[in-house]
């Protein structure tokens, strides 16, 4: 039988007791939502927190559209950010990762905040994220701070978020002429992936004015194609062009071989699924363009 | 800790400690063992009881996260009208061999039915898919889905 290793449980009632507790309770204390990565950890060893705060009571499940940005509370649960009609018009992204993510059981915990806390490097969400640049909001004991999706992850399994913070809100700006989609391979349905490729570009008079291409699976960390979309920048969509950014992309990762599959197994993948999602955005961008 | 846990409507309290599964608790403290435990790595689905309605893996649930909840077994669905034409497609149509995983099938398949009650095969499948059967595979369970979701229909046009 798989059990945790003992702690001590509590459930908060608000955000700031939710800061307050951890301050409290020190570096073993843990925040727990759906808890389908942090209790299979637990039940293997991985990680043994001796203080669960339980925070699925707060109210961080929402996904907003204002003006300029897109909020989507870090309680939000995948199975919700499958459904939103907010996502699936302005980021159709979301609903090419959600529907590869687990299965639809799993996706009724599981939350945004926490897979992108898990910093699991083969997470489909947080390329997700860093291919739309998007901001985290992380709360901590003297406020509110924000960092960019391109500093959150400082390596494998660890972010930004230091002791006694906790991620309240992921934020991704709202620019005209977007159009954004995921692309996966994977085992079997539901795994992790050998690779997958976010990519997201904005276009503005059939030039890309920003791209944003994130990896998953494809080294230590959640990669950012930084030179892929240097390239992109400033030109006009192009199947030419694609297959370069997938070149760029297949240099720039840094996967290794595993049960997965072989080191240039996975560059190849890496090279090709660039291409495609960035055909994919292309195709979605110019579509909302004409209307 | 005292958990207390709606359970098939009807409250049931234990002294536990806190880092017990919420299958534990279902089969333990609440004596109903209908809800099978499985993997333990929340891959095969057996445990799979609803919660507040929708299906969530009881092995990778805490019971403590459960208070203020409400949680459905597959032991809620026979009442005094008889089966739930969930379990009366399954009888019908074969959608179990050994049975292990069957459970976790019916409640997933009723959640899906109340959510959408004429689902197609595919949207059964996907439905499903965080489920094992290691021996139907899979064609009788969709069509026993299938059944149900027709025999709910008629019976509603009935009424």
């Amino acid at each position: 039988m798989q059990t945790p290793a003992p702690f001590d449980y509590e459930r908060a009632t608000s955000v700031e007791g939710a800061v307050a507790s951890l301050a409290e309770h020190g570096p073993e204390a843990r925040l727990i939502a759906g808890g389908h990565s942090l209790l299979p950890m637990m039940k293997l060893r991985l990680a043994t927190p001796d203080y669960l705060i339980d925070i699925n009571d707060l109210e961080l499940s929402y996904v907003e559209e204002r003006m300029t940005e897109v909020r989507i509370g870090a309680l939000t649960r995948h199975a919700e950010l499958l459904k939103s009609e907010v996502l699936a018009r302005r980021f159709p992204v979301f609903r090419d990762a959600e529907e590869v993510i687990a299965d639809p059981v799993v996706r009724n915990r599981g939350t945004i905040g926490g897979s992108v806390c898990q910093a699991d490097a083969a997470e489909d969400l947080s390329a997700v994220c860093a291919a739309l640049k998007a901001t985290i909001v992380i709360k901590g004991p003297s406020g509110d701070r924000t960092v960019g999706l391109d500093g959150f992850y400082t390596g494998p399994f660890t972010t930004a978020v230091g002791a006694g913070e906790m991620v309240t809100e992921i934020r991704l700006p709202i620019r005209q002429g977007a159009g954004s989609a995921h692309e996966k391979v994977e085992r079997r349905a539901g795994d992790f992936a050998i690779a997958a490729v976010s990519a997201a570009l904005w276009l503005q008079g059939g030039t890309i004015t920003e791209a944003g291409v994130a990896l998953a699976a494809l080294g230590p960390t959640t990669i950012i194609a930084t030179r892929a979309e240097e390239l992109l920048k400033g030109k006009a969509p192009s199947e030419e062009l694609f297959a370069r950014a997938g070149e760029l992309a297949a240099a720039d990762c840094n996967p290794i071989p595993d049960g997965r599959g072989p080191v240039d197994y996975k560059r190849h993948l890496a090279g090709v699924l660039t291409t495609r999602a960035l055909r994919r955005a292309a195709a979605r961008a110019l579509q909302q363009e004409v209307h | 800790m005292d958990v207390t846990i709606t359970i098939n409507g009807q409250e049931v309290s234990g002294d536990v400690e806190p880092r017990q599964l919420l299958v534990h608790f279902i089969r333990e403290t609440a004596g109903l063992t209908g809800t099978h435990w499985g993997c333990d790595t929340s891959n095969c689905g057996a445990c799979v009881v609803l919660m507040d309605g929708k299906p969530v893996k009881s092995c990778t649930t805490l019971a403590a996260m459960c208070i203020g909840h409400e949680i459905r077994t597959v032991e809620s669905l026979e009442t005094d009208a008889g089966l739930d034409p969930v379990q009366t497609g399954f009888h019908e149509l074969h959608g179990l061999h050994c049975g292990f995983c069957t459970p976790g099938m019916l409640m997933t398949s009723r959640a899906l039915l109340d959510e959408n009650p004429n689902p197609t095969e595919q949207e059964i499948r996907t439905a499903i898919s965080g489920q094992i059967c290691r021996c139907t595979g899979y064609k009788n369970i969709v069509s026993a889905v299938r059944w149900a979701a027709e025999h709910e229909a008629a019976t509603k046009q009935e009424a």
